[in-house]
């Protein structure tokens, strides 16, 4: 199985698609942290125009924590589109190419085969928000350097410089639980076409719906919140509060985690049953 | 050949919904047999190949590889089989070397480079190692599929039209290569074409199939030997000739005319008798051209005719 993985990662990282969240992240977060060198004050002060009445701030509340958070909060809702870009191919691409055929041939099991290429593009994702996590929260640190963190979310919340990196630890791990469960969306819908495309649009096609469904502030639609795993995406955002609301958190993860194992298996299935036409 | 079967197929049956892809089919493939794999387009070719190699699976029927059944011991039999299934298609974005140094690691093979390049280099593609793959020409990723099928020597090797889209000198190298497998490396070859010229060429043995259901089996020599062949004799075009022909016991075996070629249904052993006849009788015959081959029996059954 492990050389399975290695197979299939070898393929992932030899592909240009691959890149272009690398790419996209490396661009965007250096442009974000650039803009707020220069204008992160203001941006703060805008922040806490409301609360400086109330409360004097000293110190360097422009630090990386702060940008690292922003960064973290703007870019999460777009890295989806990243991640479906290598998940929508990762089946379908084989079936495009002509190259299950090559695949399926083998002495390997398609259990293996449909494993090692879920396991491949998990690894994928992750290494996509260490990469993101890297840019916005470490880079920002070197160049802005740390501090307390305050986030303003219904309430103004101020951690200490020593409570704040284990935070961001678990809500980047979090992140990378919703962003797997993108992906095996798009590794579903991958498994049903011939065409990349396909998997991509629909997968997208499904979050923003979702996410408006979840947004939408109407009591019919309260009933069905629960049901939707875009419900629980945000949820990185439960370790800036204080205190953490563990049970909410774990409920939220055993959904995704609940959502990463039935897409699978569902793509298992599937996969197993299917003739190989292409 | 001996009489150990590699291949058993019995009764194999596939149906999608309302179509019948292959109906009922039998085959048996025996160990050092070139095995030809004829038949039309839309004949079940494909689909009993990819059911040979579990793409897809029958929807009746057993399938018995080396003597056992297939889908209970799928990876020990497919470790020791070796297959182009229709035209061979790569990773375009990686080199040849890459390509089969990935899918020989599948196989758990010596993949080292001295290894991998013997093969590419068995397959003329030694010096285009390097090269991605979507910079190949169709000839040379068919030579690279024939490399990938024979990374792990596998003895039993299924070849579906391998020599399609190639030149008539691809042809011939991909020829002489299938021979040498099985003359000087004992494989058992099944090769499916629609070449009929190439499958008489090489295979021993051939089945026919159209609509998916067996129309013939057997030695293609022995094939060959029970089909009559047609003569086209090319004769001094007069009346008087057709007369002499009407008269003569040559007369009921007369098939067609056109201009001065006179088409005969006659065995190959009475060219000498009727060429003489013609000479006794003052007619000046100008070129004798006997017409047997497979395709003419191919296109016969495939065409409705007798079976």
């Amino acid at each position: 199985m492990i050389n399975l993985i290695g197979f299939e990662l070898s393929k992932l990282f030899r592909k240009w698609r691959t890149y272009i969240g690398f790419l996209a992240i490396g661009v965007l977060v250096p442009i974000v942290q650039i803009v707020l060198h220069y204008e992160g004050d203001r941006f703060v002060n805008m922040a806490l125009r409301s609360v400086q009445q109330s409360f004097m701030f000293d110190g360097n509340l422009l630090n990386g924590y702060l940008i690292g958070y922003l960064i973290l909060q703007a870019l999460i809702i777009h890295i989806p589109f990243l991640i479906v870009l290598v998940g929508g191919d990762i089946l379908a691409g084989e079936a495009t190419s002509g190259t299950y055929r090559m695949l399926l041939i083998r002495p390997v099991s398609r259990f293996k085969i449909i494993t090692s290429k879920f396991i491949a593009g998990i690894i994928y994702t992750n290494a996509l928000l260490a990469f993101l996590a890297f840019m916005s929260l470490i880079m920002s640190l070197i160049i802005f350097g740390s501090g307390e963190l305050i986030v303003f979310e219904n309430i103004l919340y101020i951690f200490a410089t020593d409570d704040v990196f284990w935070r961001f630890g678990m809500a980047y791990g979090y992140a990378a639980l919703s962003m797997s469960t993108v992906f095996a969306l798009s590794f579903l819908f991958s498994s049903l076409v011939e065409n990349a495309i396909g998997p991509i649009v629909a997968t997208m096609a499904i979050i923003i719906i979702f996410a408006i469904l979840s947004a939408l502030n109407f009591d019919a639609l309260k009933v069905i919140r629960p049901y939707l795993f875009t419900n629980y995406i945000a949820d990185w955002r439960l370790f800036f509060r204080d205190p953490v609301e563990i049970k909410e958190v774990i409920n939220s993860g055993v959904v995704l985690v609940g959502h990463i194992v039935g897409l699978y298996a569902i793509t298992l299935y599937l996969f197993i049953k299917k003739d190989i036409l292409s | 050949m001996s009489d150990e079967k590699v291949i058993e197929v019995k009764g194999l049956t596939k149906k999608y919904q309302n179509l019948t892809a292959v109906n009922n089919l039998d085959l048996n493939v025996y160990k050092g047999d070139v095995f030809g794999f004829l038949g039309p387009n839309g004949a079940g070719k494909s689909t009993t190949i990819r059911m040979l190699l579990t793409l897809i699976k029958p929807t009746a029927g057993d399938i018995k590889i080396f003597g056992k059944p297939l889908y209970a011991n799928r990876n020990e039999i497919m470790r020791k089989i070796g297959a182009i299934v229709e035209k061979p298609d790569f990773y375009m974005y990686l080199s040849a070397f890459k390509n089969i140094e990935l899918l020989g690691g599948l196989y758990g093979v010596d993949t080292s480079k001295k290894r991998l390049m013997e093969i590419l280099d068995t397959v003329g593609l030694a010096h285009r190692h390097k090269s991605k793959v979507k910079t190949f020409s169709h000839g040379m990723k068919q030579r690279l599929g024939i490399a990938q099928a024979l990374l792990h020597d596998p003895e039993l090797i299924i070849l579906d039209e391998p020599t399609t889209g190639l030149d008539p000198q691809g042809m011939k190298e991909i020829r002489e290569l299938i021979i040498m497998l099985s003359k000087e490396k004992g494989k058992t070859v099944f090769l499916s074409s629609h070449i009929l010229r190439e499958v008489e060429l090489i295979t021993d043995r051939m089945i026919i199939i159209n609509k998916g259901t067996t129309q013939i089996e057997g030695k293609v020599s022995e094939l060959l030997n029970a089909e009559k062949i047609t003569v086209t004799f090319e004769l001094e075009s007069s009346d008087s000739v057709e007369n002499v022909i009407a008269e003569s016991s040559w007369g009921n075996k007369l098939k067609a005319r056109e201009k001065n070629e006179f088409i005969f249904d006659v065995g190959a052993e009475d060219i000498p008798a009727m060429n003489s006849f013609f000479v006794e009788k003052g007619v000046n015959v100008s070129a004798i051209i006997p017409k047997r081959s497979l395709e003419e029996y191919f296109l016969k059954i495939t065409s409705g005719g007798a079976v």
